[in-house]
């Protein structure tokens, strides 16, 4: 079975568009979250948002490369971008290597809706135009940059609520373990617009604490209530390890472990049990003792129930061997589809610069939370080995160890 | 509609709406090969047609047009009628 290196990383997230920027936010622990006027005006009960500045590619694509991309396409291109040349690959290896792209991907309200009001107006879909169908399909994160890039290899989306960028990584992992590909650009992206998330709204779990939106997202905290929705994009180039080392590239991490599993019961219920199975599906995978691992990017969303349940499985599966703990939804709120490939774009800048991002806003724990070894204020410490766990509506779970 | 203004109001359009460079717009300049117009660019430009001169093309008539010159003539000829 072949190794998995992690030879690219990019982002563009609420915390900053590039690697350095994040990594910084990071470390200082700042928030990205602000209050959206629009989404209060139309009738969000919540209009909390992670704030992302709306990219200009004017000067990077063509007319039809541009119409065909969604608001989160845009964000996967330009963390794409980064990816690569974080890899050091260009349009040229394309050309000669079927490099695949697998992405997680869950909605595109805005497009749909934009096309919806037009026929409503019009009556006739002549009047849509050519571009709507490419940004409204799932999978038009993938079909657009593998379109830009020219790529020749393994293409498709994957939708799996907020685990969905999770299973992208993993999926793609087990492709290239298998020597099915030798390269594939993965990661999720998730949209941000006025009609991103409000279906999601009207389930009251987003965070009420509108008046001071920095402080909103507290995983963890006794007095959460509920998520911030963010997004943008982040990027993963995975390799076959033998193959990265002979062509030169820079090793950023290597994925050891994927775990799954479904939890099989309420739509939105949180299940500890089937958590654990993940984590420990994942641990397996890896070969990993539980003493290797030095941090856990939780899922941990800052709702009541959900990081309840993770609390409960962290302290199921590693009991008195508790790695450092911290939600980077803390500072990022939500990045729903995207959040499984920035958590390990996070938790890699950490492991690369030795220090461990706060959870901010935890100030006090409950009974489930004081098991935890939280990170309340950035330290600087080695790790080699974290674990990244996403979780989704349905129970689909998702668990993703990283080495360096 | 004279063929001048039509000819200027369709320079206009493929300049600002598709980004196709000046240069490259001329009488015998062919959609497809010439300026880099596709099927799905025709698309968009039955909606600009209809709302600059008010007649729906369809796709059909786009496929007996090769070059810059013939579009405009053609719509000539619609807006004739």
């Amino acid at each position: 079975m072949k190794r998995v290196a992690i030879t690219g990383l990019g982002i563009y997230s609420c915390i900053g568009t590039c690697l350095d920027q994040v990594k910084d936010s990071l470390y200082k622990g700042k928030s990205g979250i602000v209050l959206c006027e629009d989404r209060l005006q139309y009738g969000y009960k919540s209009a909390l948002t992670g704030f992302l500045k709306e990219p200009n590619l004017k000067d990077c694509l063509d007319r039809r490369q541009r119409i065909c991309l969604s608001q989160q396409g845009e964000y996967a291109y330009l963390s794409t971008l980064e990816a690569l040349k974080t890899a050091g690959i260009d349009t040229d290896y394309f050309e000669k290597n079927p490099v695949g792209i697998i992405f997680g991907n869950d909605s595109s309200m805005q497009p749909i809706v934009e096309t919806c009001k037009k026929m409503e107006q019009e009556h006739d879909t002549q009047r849509i135009g050519s571009a709507k169908v490419f940004q409204s399909i799932n999978s038009t994160v993938s079909m657009n940059l593998s379109t830009i890039f020219k790529l020749k290899g393994v293409n498709f989306s994957l939708s799996a609520a907020c685990a969905s960028a999770s299973h992208a990584i993993g999926t793609a992992a087990m492709f290239i373990r298998s020597g099915l590909q030798d390269m594939i650009i993965c990661g999720g992206a998730q949209e941000v617009n006025l009609y991103s998330v409000m279906s999601f709204d009207a389930l009251g779990v987003f965070s009420s604490m509108q008046q001071s939106p920095q402080k909103a997202s507290r995983p963890f905290d006794r007095d959460r209530n509920g998520l911030v929705p963010s997004g943008g994009a982040a990027t993963l180039v995975l390799e076959d390890m033998d193959k990265a080392k002979k062509r030169g590239a820079k090793i950023y991490g290597e994925i050891i472990g994927y775990g799954f599993s479904s939890s099989g019961g309420k739509i939105t219920e949180a299940n500890p049990e089937s958590e654990v199975l993940a984590i420990e599906n994942a641990l397996k995978d890896s070969q990993m003792q539980l003493s290797d691992i030095d941090y856990i990017n939780a899922h941990a969303t800052s709702t009541q129930e959900g990081d309840k349940a993770e609390a409960m499985a962290l302290y199921k599966v590693f009991g008195d061997k508790m790695p450092m703990v911290s939600s980077t939804k803390s500072m990022t709120g939500h990045e729903c589809w995207m959040s499984g490939a920035s958590e390990v774009v996070y938790s890699l800048l950490m492991m690369h610069n030795d220090f461990l991002a706060p959870n901010i806003n935890f100030e006090n724990p409950d009974q489930e939370t004081s098991k935890l070894n939280l990170i309340t204020q950035t330290c600087q410490k080695q790790t080699n080995c974290f674990m990244t766990n996403s979780f989704g509506f349905g129970g689909t779970n998702a668990v993703l160890i990283v080495k360096k | 509609m004279e063929i001048n203004e039509i000819t200027q109001k369709v320079k206009q359009f493929l300049i600002n709406e598709f980004e196709i460079e000046e240069d490259k717009i001329y009488p015998e300049a062919n959609l497809k090969s010439d300026m880099g117009i596709d099927s799905l660019d025709f698309v968009d430009i039955v909606i600009i047609v209809e709302d600059i001169f008010g007649f729906r093309l369809n796709t059909d008539d786009l496929k007996q047009i090769s070059t810059f010159q013939e579009f405009c003539e053609f719509i000539q000829s619609k807006t004739k009628k």
